[in-house]
């Protein structure tokens, strides 16, 4: 562990975070934006992890946050695929470029 | 030093009335008003009679000479040392006569109207509109500050406009209301530019010193005299322009086309506004103003003195053709002003005659006054009679309204110039003066002095004598005692007027002359006035077809002059075929194209720039993640770099 | 280069590749499992860390839990067979492009930032029940998540339990359909 140096897990992070940005930027199905989400979710578990053990071994506080966020992300995209069959159940469709109903 | 603040009373006690009965007159007090605004005329008068007599005989000398005596200085607008707009209150003997004149024919015609005016709806307006009337005309005789006087000017034409259009369904009312305001204000156009290049040479606004510093030798004197502009002083262009200003408002020619059609409004008016009392304002100026006058040299003064004899003898000859009894009448009072404007063009400064002309001038303002508002009083109660202005609907009046004929009669009898009546007085005065100045001008207002008596008792003649009218019937008497106190005291004063020692009061320096004796020179001007009406007797005494026949005799000559020398054609060419033409219309062209199009265009490119951005709000999830996740980046790119 | 940088370094080109293959893969059921693998890749990268707790919730509750759900949510929703639509012409280039430029500003901040490891002593005097030593045990965690110390976690856990509950019956309210003839 000692020969990563704690920068080449923050590129790792970045990286998987800029590739979720892609995802949530490009898709157009919903589901796949959720997908693109979670990545993003994810990147920052892995900074906090990797944060707690190079700069504060002593300490569990990086943990805590990453199993609060699993737990919140869960939540999250539980209720955001209620809202998918919701609106597929509308728009017999979950085609992003459909829901485009608030506008000017 | 006594305290005259309570001369500030005069021209505030009309204001008063003018609020009043303007605010609450039209519901509360629609009878009374013509009470109450007479009550307050009477006690303005006065007050008047009161100062005048205190000034003239008791506490206005000094030295034994007439001086001015600032009553209040109230600074309103002070800008700068020289640019200083105060509220003063002057007393010098022109200042004091004519407040005498305003306040006393104001109160004559206050009590007229209240049987004239009497039974009209918007009677409370009209005496809120005669007291703003003489408020403002006190206010321009009394005021000290040249930018004083003139917002009285604007003032007094205000109330001008508003009087004439007093009957404003009438559109011919509405016409002439609009024609004497533009008129006049074109003029005042003059008078502005004339006031401010005064002003800015002299220093000063405040009349007394601007005469001090331009009419003697000094820094300011020098500065205006030597600016010059087409070769012209500035000086010279100062006085003309203030003198198109007076010559507007006191209808000479040029200028004059809207006192005949300012007829229109109700006859008290005329005899008030056009006859007695704003007409004479431009007068007024030009004798305030006279020091200025003299000193500047004689080209100013030929102007004064041409313009007004031109517009005496114009005047006396359309006079001599009109059929309508208020137009002759306001052509007189055109030919009269003439009078007073080239007396005071006639300066000598030594000999004989010195400084005659002024007091010529102001004392033929103050008999004018007396017999020109009894004339239009009369006919306001001949017309009242006969429901028409036309004298071909007239005749024969002398038993139907006695007095009035008696009236109308001291009135021609003065207007004429025969003895010993008041005009006749003034007249020789001016005469005399125009002898001594320049015999071309004396000439001149000698044969108008003849026409004037002609057509005068022309009319006098058409209405009293002659077959007489249908009466109408159902009238009893004559006319109400509010209608037969006025012309009685005017009358008197017609009579009475000329006895007044004016020279000892009224002089261009202040110091007491003695008064010329009639004398020998009188014989000329009564001997053209007695021809004059026993003319007019001979062609209209009896109905007959003798003045059809003198009329086609004259051919040519009659047609112009009764068309008024088609002067309103020419001025209505120059406005609509030249000024709206080409004036005008480029200038609406402009203002709906360009004015507007520039508005519009900025409307129509924000609309455009709007239908641009709002595709920003595209309902697109993806799209505001986007903008949100640009605006973080752009955030923390200045916050971390830039502001560390 | 010791075994366990490669390993590193394998685990992290895993992650990344599956991620990539996440997002641009044309069938959505294929998306969902390289997800999936994805999220597994980073399980390991816990493992490797010594996080054992961590990788082992990650398996747990993200592959076990969400990924499920999202395949769920891919048949009730729709054809898994069928390609999904392109995206509209010039959104990927500009994605990428904006991506890329975020991704080398956030590594030049990074790379301005010096990170001292451990610079905070441990400090002696809140060294009590709620601050474990450097073991991650699941004992320790659990200790300080319940514990109502300084260090202590009790009302973030209590706090999170109420939101899942209101998640949970948040779903069935959105999601709920009302029968008609029950109305």
């Amino acid at each position: 562990m000692s020969q990563v140096p704690l920068s080449h897990i923050l590129i790792v992070s970045t990286a998987l975070f800029f590739i979720g940005m892609y995802g949530l930027f490009t898709r157009r199905n919903m589901i796949t934006m959720l997908m693109s989400v979670e990545l993003i979710l994810n990147s920052v578990n892995i900074n906090f992890v990797a944060f707690n053990k190079y700069l504060y071994p002593a300490q569990l506080e990086g943990v805590f946050f990453t199993l609060f966020i699993i737990a919140i992300a869960a939540a999250e995209a539980a209720v955001a695929i209620a809202i998918f069959i919701n609106l597929y159940r509308n728009f017999h469709s979950i085609d992003v470029e459909g829901t485009g109903e608030m506008k000017f | 030093m006594p305290n005259y603040a309570y001369i500030v009373l005069i021209p505030l006690l009309p204001l008063a009335g003018f609020v009043v009965l303007g605010l609450f007159g039209r519901r509360y007090f629609r009878r009374f008003s013509g009470i109450i605004g007479t009550a307050l005329g009477l006690v303005a008068a006065g007050l008047a009679l009161w100062v005048a007599y205190g000034y003239f005989f008791d506490w206005g000398k000094l030295n034994g000479a007439y001086r001015p005596i600032i009553a209040t200085d109230v600074p309103w607008l002070t800008f700068s040392s020289g640019l200083s707009i105060d509220m003063s209150i002057v007393l010098d003997p022109i200042s004091v006569m004519m407040i005498v004149v305003v306040t006393f024919v104001s109160l004559m015609v206050h009590i007229f109207s209240l049987g004239y005016m009497k039974g009209e709806e918007r009677f409370a307006t009209y005496y809120a509109f005669l007291g703003l009337f003489t408020f403002s005309m006190l206010g321009l005789v009394l005021s000290g500050n040249l930018f004083e006087t003139y917002i009285f000017w604007e003032l007094v034409g205000c109330s001008s406009f508003l009087l004439i259009g007093y009957y404003y369904d009438r559109p011919t009312a509405v016409a002439a209301a609009k024609k004497a305001f533009i008129v006049t204000r074109f003029a005042d156009l003059g008078f502005l530019i004339g006031i401010l290049i005064l002003s800015f040479h002299a220093e000063t606004l405040d009349i007394r010193t601007l005469i001090h510093r331009l009419a003697e030798p000094g820094p300011q004197l020098t500065s205006i005299t030597t600016a010059s502009f087409l070769g012209i002083s500035a000086l010279s262009w100062g006085l003309i322009l203030v003198f198109v200003g007076g010559a507007g408002k006191s209808a000479l020619f040029p200028l004059h086309i809207w006192l005949p059609d300012a007829m229109e409004g109700p006859t008290p008016v005329s005899a008030l506004i056009h006859a007695a009392t704003m007409v004479v304002a431009g007068v007024y100026l030009v004798a305030r103003l006279y020091p200025v006058y003299v000193y500047a040299g004689p080209a100013v003064l030929q102007v004064v003195l041409y313009v007004g004899a031109v517009s005496a003898f114009l005047a006396a000859i359309i006079a001599c053709t009109q059929t309508d009894i208020k137009r002759v009448l306001a052509y007189s009072t055109m030919s009269q002003i003439g009078y007073m404007m080239f007396a005071l063009g006639t300066w000598r400064p030594d000999g004989e005659a010195a400084g005659l002309g002024y007091t010529a001038s102001m004392f033929h303002l103050f008999t004018h006054a007396f017999f020109k508002a009894l004339l239009f009083l009369c006919a306001g109660v001949i017309i009242h009679r006969v429901h028409s202005n036309e004298m071909k609907d007239m005749g024969g009046l002398r038993k139907l309204l006695p007095l009035t004929h008696i009236c109308f009669l001291v009135g021609c009898l003065a207007i004429a110039g025969i003895p010993p009546f008041s005009g006749f007085f003034s007249k020789e005065d001016i005469l005399l003066a125009a002898w001594h100045a320049n015999k071309l001008v004396y000439g001149i207002g000698l044969f108008t002095s003849g026409l004037t008596a002609f057509y005068m008792f022309k009319l006098y003649f058409s209405i009293f004598w002659g077959r007489p009218v249908q009466d109408a019937g159902g009238h009893h008497g004559e006319a109400p005692m509010t209608l037969k106190i006025p012309l009685v005291i005017l009358a008197l004063g017609a009579i009475f007027a000329g006895w007044v020692p004016f020279s000892r009061l009224v002089t261009y320096n202040g110091l007491p002359q003695e008064s010329h004796g009639i004398g020998v020179f009188a014989i000329a001007p009564v001997t053209l006035a007695i021809i004059g009406v026993l003319i007019a007797g001979y062609l209209y005494r009896r109905e007959s077809g003798r003045p059809a026949r003198a009329a086609a005799a004259m051919g040519g000559l009659y047609r112009v002059a009764y068309h008024k020398f088609y002067i309103d054609e020419v001025y209505s060419f120059i406005t609509k075929k030249i000024i709206f033409n080409f004036i005008g219309r480029p200038a609406a062209w402009i203002d709906r194209n360009i004015v507007d199009g520039l508005m519009n265009l900025l409307a129509t490119v924000i609309a455009r720039i709007s239908a641009g951005i709002k595709g920003v709000q595209s309902g697109r999830v993806q799209d505001y993640v986007l903008y949100f996740f640009a605006g973080i980046a752009g955030l923390a790119v200045l916050f971390i770099y830039i502001y560390t | 280069m010791s075994a366990s940088a490669v390993i590193f370094y394998m685990l992290a080109f895993f992650i990344l590749a599956t991620g990539l293959l996440a997002v641009t893969s044309r069938k959505i059921f294929r998306s969902a499992i390289w997800l999936l693998f994805s999220l597994t890749g980073i399980a390991g990268l816990y493992f490797w860390l010594q996080m054992e707790f961590i990788a082992a919730v990650q398996i747990v509750v993200y592959v076990g839990g969400i990924v499920v759900l999202i395949i769920f949510s891919i048949f009730l929703t729709q054809q898994s067979g069928k390609d999904l639509p392109a995206p509209a012409r010039g959104r990927p280039v500009v994605s990428a492009l904006l991506v890329c430029a975020g991704f080398v500003l956030t590594r030049l901040l990074l790379g301005h930032y010096a990170f001292r490891p451990s610079g905070h002593s441990v400090a002696g005097a809140g060294a009590g029940a709620g601050n474990m030593g450097a073991n991650a045990s699941v004992g320790n965690i659990g200790a300080q998540l319940l514990s109502t110390s300084e260090h202590g976690y009790v009302l973030p856990f209590e706090v999170i339990s109420i939101l899942l509950l209101a998640a949970m019956i948040g779903c069935i309210a959105i999601s709920i359909k009302i029968k008609p003839e029950d109305k």
